[in-house]
């Protein structure tokens, strides 16, 4: 009754219910109406066409952060760095958006393009010093985290502006903004992005699932030494691995800068877009449909978190304490496969 | 160049403290084969604690308060770890996984109690920090006494003096051989008659217990409240100290000072003739470009305790 398939669902599922409902006893242990909470939480992302509008926004992002971590994941690795890829791409983007002046059809894609690139660069360091040196990738990726963060602050106030707070914003002709799509959700800012972070999605199942490449890269995720002795080159797909994975998160940092913002402002602190992107891509189990789905759940906490306070006036970190959980319930997979076990031998 | 030196010193040390306390129970924590990327989130808890237990009992406890508040910090860390521990060792958790989520969790909660109880999203400056002092006989000594003597934390004494009961906890005790080898080989250390499961969950509780001492004295030194934005990184920090030291206690130190040194170059470099002309957006990666040449270069592999990051299953081959 129990296959390896209906765990991959069950888990997930019984996470974030688990999160959910950890979250109420929160909230009734400080004296507020978990009903209450929910209801706001739900209203602030679904409850009209404006958070709606916003939700989706909010969704696109994480898609790519999602797939991003998750594309490191399959070929056995941990990119802590999504979130200065994030940056990277962001400012990559929105550089390009403001420094060049051609037709739409060209423009765009050549931001986009930058973006992926930066991102693709700040995932190849650390995945060159993993195949090389053997140097853990986690302690690169976190480092080269404060450096994006600090160099994009830098130029954006020496380069990017004249010492501004924020970048110039970008030519009309790079932007994924449509007033189409604004006009239909009352003025949100959802833009076209999530139309090719679906598409992404799609190119991460396809490349992964149905090429030769994408074999080599997740025989290396499951055991290198075996993929080794088969002839695949390790080290070669180990930056791969991460290059892709960085361009997808620097493409997430491009839908920040072309179509939510339109600029860059300095960042005093991390975006978390790539840190969420790790619990995005946990609970969507790695691959890019999950993804996908994971990152609506995101989205959509996060964004109904902000009616949270207004609303019902429970404080909007609830829900990260939430999202915690949700992720310490899936990294403990375990236990919850071992409990399903019991009460199916019970059941019979 | 004794002003420059004066002037380099103490502020190193001062940035350095919490990050070797936090780094030696990353140390602990690996030795042990559990790997704690929620070192960050350990010290946001520690923060958050020295933070208020600080603000709720100075009336109470006056000069002493800053020593027990760590105290409080580093029991409540050590309580907090357990999720880390019960994850990784019983549900046998991905446990780089369960520390991310250690990290979310953390942050969450204190913003969340935050706002509970002061309704704002930051607490208030604590009126007992830790202040800095003149050490009274040995600050007399020429040359010597002005560099580590004179205006220094003795926090910053304290965790040099943990690192070094810290090694010889590890080396020099059965209970440290007994955690080593645990984190090398469970199965064979297992058959030895050792506890693995009851060896790796006090070595998570010391970890827990150092990161709340780190993060409650970065937080009654350096940041004074507790808000969202106290503990940036100091944490991922800590774990870099851990590797660049090779998993030795010492070796975290020194990585530690070397650390507090790069961050403090950007607060002191107005004072520095040198570097008094380096834009500072150098001095700012500067501690982070360093560490990744250290690590690709500079001191040759690093071995991981063998079973870091395996969870240990009984009965399995």
């Amino acid at each position: 009754m129990f296959t390896n398939r209906m765990f991959n669902i069950l888990v997930p599922v019984i996470s974030v219910l688990l999160g959910l409902i950890v979250g109420a006893i929160i909230m009734a242990a400080f004296g507020y109406n978990p009903l209450s909470g929910y209801q706001a939480l739900w209203d602030g992302s679904f409850g009209d066409i404006y958070y709606f509008g916003e939700t989706v926004r909010q969704v696109t992002p994480y898609i790519f952060t999602g797939l991003a971590v998750a594309f490191a994941f399959r070929s056995g690795l941990f990119n802590i760095g999504a979130e200065g890829q994030v940056i990277v791409g962001w400012l990559a983007a929105v550089w390009v958006g403001a420094a060049f002046d051609a037709p739409m059809i060209i423009h765009l894609p050549l931001a986009l393009l930058a973006a992926a690139l930066a991102g693709a660069i700040w995932g190849f360091i650390p995945g060159l010093l993993k195949a090389k040196l053997g140097v853990h990738e986690v302690i690169i990726t976190i480092m080269m985290n404060y450096i994006a963060l600090h160099v994009s602050n830098g130029l954006i106030r020496s380069v990017l502006s004249e010492n501004q707070d924020s970048s110039d914003p970008i030519k009309e002709s790079a932007s994924l903004a449509s007033n189409w799509l604004m006009e239909m959700t009352s003025f949100s800012r959802l833009h076209y992005g999530i139309l090719i972070a679906l598409f992404a999605a799609v190119i991460m199942w396809f490349l992964l699932e149905k090429t030769s490449a994408g074999f080599e890269l997740r025989s290396v995720g499951f055991n290198q030494h075996a993929s080794q002795y088969a002839g695949m080159n390790v080290g070669k797909n180990i930056i791969l691995a991460m290059v892709i994975s960085g361009a997808f998160a620097g493409l997430g940092g491009a839908m920040e800068g072309l179509g939510t913002f339109g600029y860059m402002p300095t960042h005093s602190a991390f975006t978390n877009l790539g840190f969420d992107g790790i619990a995005v891509a946990l609970l969507g189990g790695n691959n890019a449909f999950g993804v996908v789905l994971a990152a609506l759940l995101f989205g959509t906490l996060k964004i109904g978190a902000l009616n949270m306070p207004t609303a019902a006036d429970v404080p909007s970190e609830l829900v990260e304490i939430v999202i915690a959980l949700i992720i310490f319930f899936v990294a403990s997979s375990y236990i919850i496969r071992w409990v399903l076990l019991r009460f199916k031998k019970e059941g019979k | 160049m004794l002003d420059i030196l004066q002037s380099i010193i103490p502020p190193a040390m001062f940035f350095s403290a919490p990050l070797i306390f936090t780094a030696l129970g990353g140390v602990f924590s690996e030795r042990s084969g559990v790997v704690n990327i929620g070192l960050e989130g350990l010290m946001v808890m520690g923060a958050f604690v020295g933070v208020v237990f600080n603000l709720t009992f100075a009336d109470v406890f006056g000069a002493a308060t800053p020593w027990i508040s760590i105290l409080a910090a580093m029991v409540v860390s050590a309580v907090f770890s357990l999720i880390h521990a019960v994850a990784s060792v019983t549900f046998r958790a991905d446990q780089v996984v369960s520390g991310v989520a250690i990290n979310f969790l953390a942050l969450g909660l204190g913003v969340f109690l935050t706002k509970q109880w002061y309704d704002k999203g930051q607490t208030d400056m604590v009126s007992q920090p830790f202040y800095t002092l003149d050490i009274p006989v040995l600050g007399d000594i020429p040359v010597l006494g002005p560099l580590f003597f004179q205006n220094m934390y003795l926090t910053s004494y304290l965790a040099i003096i943990l690192a070094i009961i810290a090694w010889y906890i590890l080396y020099k005790t059965p209970f440290g051989l007994r955690l080593r080898s645990v984190g090398e080989h469970p199965m064979a250390a297992d058959t030895n008659g050792i506890n693995v499961y009851a060896m790796r969950y006090v070595a998570v509780m010391i970890s827990g217990a150092m990161g709340g001492l780190g993060g409650s004295v970065f937080a009654l030194t350096i940041a004074l409240n507790f808000s969202q934005s106290t503990i940036v990184g100091q944490g991922f920090m800590s774990l870099a100290a851990v590797i660049f030291g090779k998993w030795h206690p010492l070796g975290a130190m020194g990585a530690a000072l070397f650390f507090g040194f790069a961050q403090s170059l950007s607060v002191i470099s107005s004072s520095i003739p040198l570097l008094e002309d380096v834009p500072q957006i150098y001095l700012l990666i500067a501690p982070y470009v360093l560490t990744i040449l250290a690590l690709a270069g500079f001191i040759g592999r690093a071995e991981a305790p063998k079973a870091n990051g395996e969870p240990y299953i009984k009965g399995s081959r």
